[in-house]
Order: C-alpha cells, then structure tokens, then sequence
C-alpha cells in the first residue's frame, strides 16, 4: 500500500515536473514563465523528497523557488513585463532546428539509457534512516567534500561582487545620458 | 526502495534537459533563455540525486547544492547583464545582442 502511494504521489510530481516545463518555454509573458518555473521547481523538491534526498529538497524550496526567483520575478518586473520579444522569432528552420536539437538529446539519452542500464540498474542500495538528512550532509561538507564548499563559497562572492559592478557600470552611463 | 526505480527519475531528468535545451535554442528573449537553463540545471540535479539514493551515497546529493549554489551565482550575473541592457535602451532579443562592448 505504501509503495502503490509512493508510485501515484512519483507520477502526479513528474506530470507536473514536465508539464510546467513546457509552460516556461512556451508562455509569451515572461512573468508566467517565472511562475511556471516555481511550479517546476516545487514538483522538483517532491521527486527528490521520494528519493530520500530531505535536504536538497528543502534548499530547493528555499534557495530555488525562494530567493532566485523573487530576484527573476523583480528583474521582470523593473522591465516592465514587457513580452516584446516575439514567441520565437529568427526564420521558420530555426524552429524547426530548435525542436530538432530537443528530440535530438532526448532520444540520445534514451538509447543510452536503454541500452547501457538495461536491468543494470534495478536494486538500489539500502539505506539508513539518516541518509540525506541535514547533519549527514554537513558532516560530508566539512569533511570529504570541504574544498567543494570553499570553492563553492568564493563563486557566490565573486557571483555578488559581478552583479554589484555590473549595475554600477550602467548607473554611471545613465548620468552620462543624462 | 518504495516507489520507481532509478531509470524513472534518469527518464524524467533527459525530458526536462530536452525542454530546457529547445528553450535555449527556441527563445529570443534572455530572460527565457535564463530560465530555460535553470530547467536543464534542475534536470542534472534530478539525476545526482536519484543516482545518488541508487549507490546508497550521499556525495551526488552534496554536488546537486554545489550545482544549486551555481546557478545561484549565474542568475546573479545574468540578471545583472539583463538590468544593464536594458539601462542602454538595448533591444532584449538574443539575435540582436551581438556585441558586449559598452
């Protein structure tokens, strides 16, 4: 009974998942896109949930759905919600290149899928209880993976000191306008 | 494990890569094309983590933050560049951005 729920909450999560996909990239207003995207994003954290990964998917929610799309959603909204930027524009072969290139990678991955984890890849591991609990993440950060987590702490502050310059630069040019 | 095995969540993980990827190529505007990439980063990250719960390991889990806390840093700059465009009254359609020279 646990696993027949297990399979419906999977398949309703992963529905969603590709469904709100599509509606990023085929919505003309960028706002809905965003909003889309935290749909993406939450149907994301429940598959990761099911995957016993407790953790990433609370930093999904918090850090994804959280803070980096209320930055996308006030960026479109100091543009303007301007949706000027035409549903697909360039010439009719760039679409059609453009579908290409997704059908392309999706049965690419498939055929390795199908043909490198044929029954390979059906009994998973056992765990423990704590696997991907917070302290057990910690614990392997400030252990085997510190450099990973320094390194990762100076591509946020290099990431900030950018964005800080970047509207600097433009804020100067604008006195200069005017 | 209760629930699908680790070639379900790979399955989903190549169709969300796939819609990202068409995004990126299909879109003009930059905003769509960022979003279209984080799809594709969320994609990767469905695969650390399912992979990660198939070996018994943790570590795909510790890089699925890693890549979180990228993507953090490239929205960060992204976002910046969209801002400064659009400051010099610069057209936001991917086509016509062809040169980053003040």
């Amino acid at each position: 009974m646990g696993n027949f729920l297990v399979w419906v909450i999977w398949i309703v999560a992963a529905l969603a998942c590709v469904s709100t996909g599509v509606a990023v990239i085929s919505f003309t207003n960028p706002f809905y896109s965003a909003l889309a995207l935290i749909g993406n994003l939450a149907s994301l954290a429940v598959l990761f949930l099911l995957a016993s990964a407790e953790f990433v998917a609370a930093a999904q929610i918090l850090v994804y759905a959280g803070a980096v799309m209320v930055m996308f959603l006030f960026v479109i909204a100091y543009l303007g919600g301007r949706a000027d930027a035409p549903w697909a524009g360039g010439p009719r072969w760039l679409q059609l290149g453009a579908f290409a290139v997704g059908a392309a990678l999706l049965i690419e991955v498939i055929v390795a899928l199908v043909t490198k984890a044929n029954g390979g890849l059906s009994n998973a591991a056992d765990i423990s209880r704590s696997f991907g609990s917070p302290a057990e993440i910690g614990k392997l950060f400030l252990a085997d993976h510190l450099l990973a987590f320094e390194i990762t702490s100076i591509v946020l502050l290099v990431a900030a000191v950018g964005g800080v310059v970047l509207g600097m630069k433009a804020a100067a040019e604008d006195e200069v306008e005017a | 494990m209760l629930g699908p095995d680790v070639t379900w969540y790979l399955a989903i993980s190549a169709v969300l890569f796939a819609i990202g990827a068409t995004g990126v190529v299909l879109r003009r505007s930059p905003l769509i094309v960022l979003l279209s990439l984080e799809i594709m980063l969320n994609a990767s990250n469905l695969a650390f983590v399912g992979f990660s719960r198939h070996f018994g390991t943790v570590d795909g889990q510790i890089f699925a933050l890693c890549v979180m806390a990228v993507a953090a840093a490239e929205v960060c700059v992204g976002l910046g560049m969209i801002v400064a465009f659009s400051r010099r009254r610069m057209a936001l359609d991917v086509d016509t951005l062809t040169e980053l020279h003040g």
